[in-house]
């Protein structure tokens, strides 16, 4: 008996500090990263930064071109992008719950959602760009488009999976037909985690810089026409980053910075609407 | 085993189909409350099978139900009573695996019928379930959800039919000021009287109940089973219980289950007093179940 009990302790205790490990080297990771972004990034952020464009090496600039284009080419590619996923999980979990074709769906979006990103930028290189002759904002923004549907739609069905089947049956038995049920029942009882993972999939946008090398390509200058090649943050991180100009550096980690910060903007907004609109009239 | 309870003025009517047990023959079961006198059938249910996948877990059932009544349905775990309940809303047909043969008339209308319109259907027959199922909106959009639905009031005639349905499920006094906030705040007991106002905002015809005190405390199921003294008067209500005092207590007409089969049917009173079946008594003094 003695023993016994003394061996889960032994193993409790064991398994216990193993995760706590676990969380912690995760933590402090995550941790690192940010002082070091906070670090290096806050000098760069100036009025400079936010109003100027891409500089040449040695010159006064900012980001301007490269935070619109990023946030043209992310909007764009979650409008599209998003109610795709989102319909698709709704078809996964309410409509075609067990069936063949759901088994189908789910394994080919699973193997969208692993897909590396820049095999997409080449299929969208290939698809769009070769045959419109150019690179351009369109062809970026639709390749962030395909990479969010996979992980909306898995984010999608499992939140809805989660809202109890008592739910959809007090609402059916009210004598809702199926699409109320879902919209104004199940979305809503699954809204804050559904919201997450569109924030997730943006999240995961946002700093996708490989496939955007194939299809928006970059722009040293000014650019709002969305069918011609746009500067765009993760790129000109990248290019900067790697550069010998410690001006351009010092741009890239602001750039760095930024992106960071918007996406935990989006997800604190996000949380608070969610709150909100469960609760709301 | 089949039994036809005939309300005392309905002169008798004979049904090929049912068989007449013997038992029949004894003086007609008299009513326990002066409700029964205008006592009309509304669901009639003969020769109802239901399966899941293959497994008959309805045997057989020929039963009918009265307007203005309740009818208890009690029986051991497993005996088929809520999959008897779930039937009369069709509502089992949310899962492909079940399905039903027989035939049930309410109103003389087959609703197994498969061009029954199920969503209009569901409309007539409340259900509350188990656990109470409050949706994750305002205590007022919850009542408001299923009259929606169906109904396009005004503002002012949705605010009285809200109020109406609340104070009917005797909750209106501790939810008047707080309309706006989430129905999900309340307490289990109001959550569930919330989810029967929100039942009979849209005027049903019938009324469901599966086991709707089980996950109560005393004191709201004592409210809960008052509501169901005072809904009698405008519904036929229908209830699942395991609880043998609920059942005695609240309903007139009583149906006692044992694998899939009606063992028993009678006024609630002849059930708990003297059934006829040795399972009945057995069941309801406790020797098993």
């Amino acid at each position: 008996m003695i023993s016994i009990y003394t061996r889960r302790r032994a193993a409790n205790f064991t398994i216990m500090s193993l995760s706590l490990l676990a969380t912690a080297t995760g933590l402090i990771v995550l941790f690192l990263i940010l002082w070091s972004l906070l670090q290096h990034g806050l000098p760069a952020l100036s009025a400079d930064f936010f109003t100027k464009n891409t500089p040449a090496p040695g010159n006064v600039g900012g980001l301007l071109n490269a935070i619109y284009g990023s946030f043209m080419m992310t909007v764009v590619g979650t409008l599209v992008g998003a109610p795709i996923g989102i319909l698709t999980g709704t078809f996964l979990a309410e409509f075609a719950r067990g069936s063949r074709l759901a088994h189908a769906v789910r394994f080919i979006n699973d193997i969208l959602l692993s897909a590396p990103s820049i095999v997409i930028g080449l299929f969208v290189y290939e698809v769009m760009v070769v045959r419109m002759g150019h690179f351009s904002a369109w062809a970026g923004a639709a390749t962030l488009a395909i990479i969010l549907v996979p992980v909306v739609v898995r984010t999608t069905e499992n939140m809805l999976t989660l809202v109890p089947a008592s739910l959809r049956e007090a609402a059916v038995a009210l004598g809702a037909p199926q699409w109320k049920v879902i919209v104004m029942v199940v979305y809503r009882a699954a809204m804050q985690g559904m919201l997450t993972g569109v924030m997730l999939g943006v999240a995961r946008i946002a700093g996708e810089s490989a496939p955007l090398l194939f299809t928006a390509l970059n722009n040293q200058f000014w650019s709002s026409n969305m069918n011609a090649p746009m500067a765009n943050l993760p790129v000109v991180i990248f290019q900067f980053a790697l550069s010998p100009y410690a001006d351009w550096q010092l741009l890239a980690w602001g750039g760095a910075l930024l992106i960071t910060l918007a996406i935990l903007a989006l997800n604190i907004v996000a949380r608070m609407v969610a709150n909100w609109s469960t609760f709301g009239k | 085993m089949t039994y036809e309870i005939q309300p005392i003025e309905t002169p008798s009517r004979t049904r090929p189909h049912l068989i007449q047990m013997p038992a029949v023959d004894t003086p007609a079961p008299s009513p326990t409350a002066e409700a029964k006198d205008q006592a009309q059938p509304k669901v009639q249910i003969k020769d109802l099978r239901f399966y899941y996948k293959a497994y008959e877990a309805l045997k057989g059932i020929n039963l009918t139900l009265h307007d203005k009544c309740v009818t208890a349905f009690i029986g051991p775990s497993g005996c088929g009573k809520s999959t008897l309940l779930r039937v009369l809303n069709r509502i089992y047909e949310l899962y492909p695996d079940q399905r039903a043969t027989g035939e049930v008339l309410v109103d003389g209308q087959d609703i197994l019928d498969p061009r029954q319109d199920l969503n209009l259907l569901r409309a007539r027959i409340g259900m509350v379930f188990q656990k109470p199922t409050p949706f994750p909106m305002s205590i007022y959009d919850n009542v408001a959800f299923g009259v929606r639905l169906y109904e396009r009031l005004g503002a002012r005639h949705l605010d009285e039919r809200v109020e109406e349905a609340l104070r009917r499920a005797a909750l209106w006094d501790e939810v008047k000021d707080k309309l706006r906030e989430s129905g999900l705040s309340l307490s289990g007991g109001q959550q569930q009287r919330l989810c029967i106002a929100r039942a009979i905002a849209v005027k049903p015809e019938i009324l469901l109940l599966d086991e709707p005190a089980s996950a109560l405390d005393p004191i709201s199921t004592q409210r809960i089973e008052e509501l169901i003294a005072d809904l009698k008067s405008d519904y036929c209500i229908v209830i699942v219980t395991h609880n043998m005092q609920q059942a005695a207590r609240s309903s007139d007409y009583t149906a006692f289950m044992y694998l899939g089969q009606l063992v028993e049917f009678d006024t609630t009173e002849t059930i708990f007093t003297h059934p006829k079946e040795r399972q009945t008594e057995d069941y309801i003094t406790g020797r098993f179940g």
